[in-house]
């Protein structure tokens, strides 16, 4: 057989591994521009009553996760159970919350319903720190390190699998 | 019908007054040159998700206070990435997809001008017969 004659079926079997290729990557994940960089300059009330306010200055000096929630978001609650789990295990990690967009009242009640795992939470009402950190699909959740610096973002629900093979490896090597 | 050429007036105002404000027509201009992060295929001038309508109110709040244009596009790219961008900067990353078009039609025109090249300077038997005519056919 001619080598001529085997072209048709390489140029296919490229062909078909681009695609392959294609299909396993999510085109809807967009690269943050915010990864290695400082967390931006912020300043948040404290969504609960009588709580400190949340400010870029509590990211120093300790590995953080944050995590950008609503009570309006779906996904927000399946993820929820998760961090409940996390924060007990993991209590050397601070996790707070970014109330993003939503209700005072209501997003109380849902802490109140599905417990509240975080050491504070900022409340962004009007959805401007959620711009400033790039946020565009609620729940959005980050990992920083203990200068201040964001190291990874995942975008959507996080899963036990996310958690345990990619975010709790990454947490213990900061 | 007072009040239903009272309304018909409000909107025609209204429509005059966002085709003659200067700052709302460069809110426009630049909201269409950015993608709403939330229905991917839009631009946040089409788009009416939440975000885009925030991110909107940004560009207009930043033109408002006197930014330049490119200003207010550095402000979404730092926030959101090229991906903002409804026409991606050339970049060594993006320099396949601006030049992929050019380098396809070249490749094809090369491939045909060896082909043709090929064709003309092949002995005429190296044509095959069409076998299967029948001589009457040909007569």
């Amino acid at each position: 057989m001619k080598l001529k004659t085997l072209i048709p079926l390489l140029a296919f079997g490229l062909l078909a591994a681009l695609l392959a290729r294609g299909l396993q990557l999510n085109p809807r994940e967009i690269p943050s521009p915010l990864i290695g960089k400082a967390v931006p300059a912020f300043e948040l009330a404290p969504l609960q009553e009588n709580a400190a306010p949340l400010r870029q200055a509590d990211l120093q000096g300790k590995v953080s996760l944050i995590n950008v929630w609503a009570s309006w978001c779906a996904p927000c609650r399946q993820e929820h159970p998760l961090l409940v789990d996390f924060a007990r295990r993991q209590p050397q990690v601070q996790l707070l919350g970014l109330n993003y967009k939503d209700q005072r009242d209501t997003a109380q009640a849902w802490l109140k319903e599905l417990g509240d795992p975080y050491r504070a939470i900022g409340f962004d009402d009007k959805g401007r720190v959620g711009i400033d950190f790039g946020v565009y699909g609620v729940p959005e959740t980050f990992v920083v390190d203990r200068s201040g610096t964001i190291r990874f973002k995942h975008v959507g629900p996080i899963t036990a699998e996310l958690l345990r093979d990619k975010i709790e490896p990454l947490l213990k090597s900061l | 019908m007072k009040a239903l050429l009272l309304c018909l007036w409000m909107v025609a105002a209204a429509v005059q007054a966002q085709a003659t404000d200067p700052l709302e027509a460069r809110t426009q201009a630049l909201a269409a040159q950015l993608r709403c992060l939330v229905c991917q295929n839009q631009t946040i001038a089409d788009s009416h998700a939440p975000l885009a309508v925030d991110l909107k109110n940004q560009v207009r709040a930043q033109l408002a206070a006197g930014k330049q244009d490119a200003e207010v596009i550095d402000y979404m790219t730092a926030r959101y990435g090229d991906f903002v961008l409804y026409k991606p900067p050339v970049k060594a990353s993006t320099a396949l997809l601006w030049a992929g078009p050019a380098l396809l039609v070249l490749g094809a025109l090369t491939g045909l001008a060896l082909a043709l090249r090929r064709r003309a300077q092949a002995a005429p038997e190296a044509f095959e017969p069409d076998s299967d005519l029948q001589d009457d056919d040909l007569r």
